[in-house]
């Protein structure tokens, strides 16, 4: 099942609302916008530029963070870490597309305190699926799917956005 | 995990269990290493230089030979990966009370070891050794006598990858001591593997191995005819601990005929960059007005040593 351009862009709007609200909030003013590999860079970067925030969005690529290498190893094909200013006494804003088992989040806030120390990190998910494995949430999500056990959803992208459910036999493993 | 028997690195195409040689590569593993060593350059800048793949494992160095540069940028690798790491220094160890180098292995695999990484003055050492450790430890080759050096070499061509993207444009020279170098012979493989189409080496004829052509290379006496447009040019140090009868007339004449002397830096192509595996030997291969000059890559070897070695000992760690 696919979404629309139209539907896809409605929840990065939610977010996006809800990232402003929860700024407005907790007054932060200066966060640090950073998108885990593929899909969450994408959408980190929507919102850098969407809320008109100064830079680059930082991308992170958690595969030197996994705890399965010793299952699964290492795919040479890497794109590499982008972290273009220091995250130290910052409020970092953690992006990625779909919440599933929470290991790609520690992995990401594992690599994360490799960079320096935040004030706080805020996770901000589109979807959030059931199969939670570790005792991880969203501060903000887009939207909670109930999926079944052979199904994933992937973000297509960049440009434009859109969500699709597929049969994990398609090709993309939850992680 | 079943052995490729005509194989020696490897257990499929794609994936690594010893790195013994760079012979039987296949083109798209060599350029695997260089991906991944990219992608593992960027932990070098990181505040903390660290990421946790290989939390856990542990890597010994065993070095029968002197080394700094290969031993430290190892031992960097690998705790840059998060292993834990061992340095046998053979001279002081219980092999000089007699004890066998298998014995020495099995008491190390009676420590649980994952890993060896081997540097030996005989050729074939560190692939003994490989076919003599049980099916869970990998071995990696640091240099075996006059056989091969492939880490040394990957690291070379991933230096060279990051000034010119294209191998099957250039036009490399290789200077200098042929006969002995396992340096020159793991390159040779390499370039012919990534299809450089113009690979020259250079050097008296004493100290070209017979019968050279046949690795699909062309043989000059003549330096300044041999680097003339070459992209670039790879010097060797003389072999001074491996010649075992005169090679060489003497240094002086030899740096005259072979050394790389500034007026030489004008034959080379405009882009052309300077190498040299270290340790480099002044005024005997190389001047130091061009070792240190802006054209020598020299330093920038050494760092792109790490990157590599961290993806070389985490693709053969892998499961």
């Amino acid at each position: 099942m696919k979404y629309s351009k139209d539907q896809t862009n409605d929840l990065l709007l939610k977010i996006e609302n809800s990232l402003r609200a929860y700024l407005l909030k907790n007054g932060i003013t200066d966060p640090i916008i950073i998108g885990v590999h593929t899909g969450g860079a994408w959408i980190a970067d929507w919102l850098q530029k969407t809320m008109s925030l100064e830079g680059k969005a930082a991308a992170l690529n958690i595969s030197f963070y996994r705890d399965d290498f010793s299952k699964v190893g290492v795919n040479p094909k890497v794109e590499p870490t982008e972290m273009p200013v220091s995250i130290d006494d910052k409020h970092v804003i953690l992006v990625d597309d779909v919440l599933f088992t929470g290991r790609t989040t520690r992995a990401a806030i594992n690599e994360i305190f490799d960079f320096g120390r935040p004030l706080s990190v805020t996770l901000v998910v589109l979807i959030e699926r059931n199969g939670k494995e570790l005792p991880i949430s969203a501060d903000i999500v887009g939207e909670k799917l109930f999926l079944e056990n052979n199904k994933n959803v992937k973000l297509c992208g960049p440009e434009p956005l859109i969500l699709e459910i597929i049969d994990k036999d398609e090709g993309v493993q939850g992680y | 995990m079943i052995k490729d028997p005509v194989n020696k690195n490897i257990v499929s195409q794609k994936d690594l269990r010893h790195f013994l040689d760079i012979e039987n590569l296949s083109q798209s593993l060599i350029l695997d290493i260089l991906d991944l060593a990219e992608s593992f350059a960027g932990v070098s800048g990181q505040p903390v230089k660290k990421v946790p793949l290989l939390r856990g494992k542990t890597i010994v160095n065993l070095f029968f030979e002197a080394s700094t540069r290969t031993r430290t940028t190892f031992e960097l690798a690998a705790k840059r990966l998060s292993a834990d790491f061992l340095n046998i220094n053979i001279d002081y160890s219980a092999t000089k009370k007699g004890e066998t180098l298998l014995d020495t292995l099995r008491n190390l695999e009676a420590m649980h070891c994952d890993m060896f990484i081997v540097r030996h003055p005989s050729s074939g050492a560190a692939e003994f050794i490989s076919k003599n450790v049980s099916q869970n430890i990998s071995v990696i080759n640091a240099g075996d006598g006059r056989h091969a050096h492939p880490t040394q070499a990957m690291l070379d061509v991933f230096t060279i990858r990051k000034y010119f993207s294209d191998f099957k444009k250039l036009k490399i020279a290789i200077v200098g001591d042929i006969l002995h170098s396992r340096v020159a012979r793991s390159l040779m493989h390499a370039f012919r593997i990534l299809e450089v189409p113009d690979i020259r080496v250079i050097g008296p004829k004493t100290l070209l191995p017979n019968g050279v052509q046949h690795m699909g290379v062309t043989p000059y006496v003549d330096m300044d005819e041999g680097i003339k447009n070459c992209d670039v040019v790879i010097m060797l140090r003389l072999q001074n601990e491996r010649m075992n009868s005169s090679f060489i007339p003497d240094e002086n004449e030899y740096y005259n005929l072979y050394g790389f002397t500034p007026n030489r830096l004008d034959l080379i192509s405009k882009n052309g960059k300077v190498m040299h595996p270290g340790p480099v030997n002044r005024g005997v291969e190389i001047s130091s007005e061009v070792a240190d000059g802006d054209r020598s890559v020299i330093l920038q070897q050494v760092s792109n040593g790490i990157a590599v070695r961290m993806a070389i000992l985490s693709l053969s760690m892998q499961p």
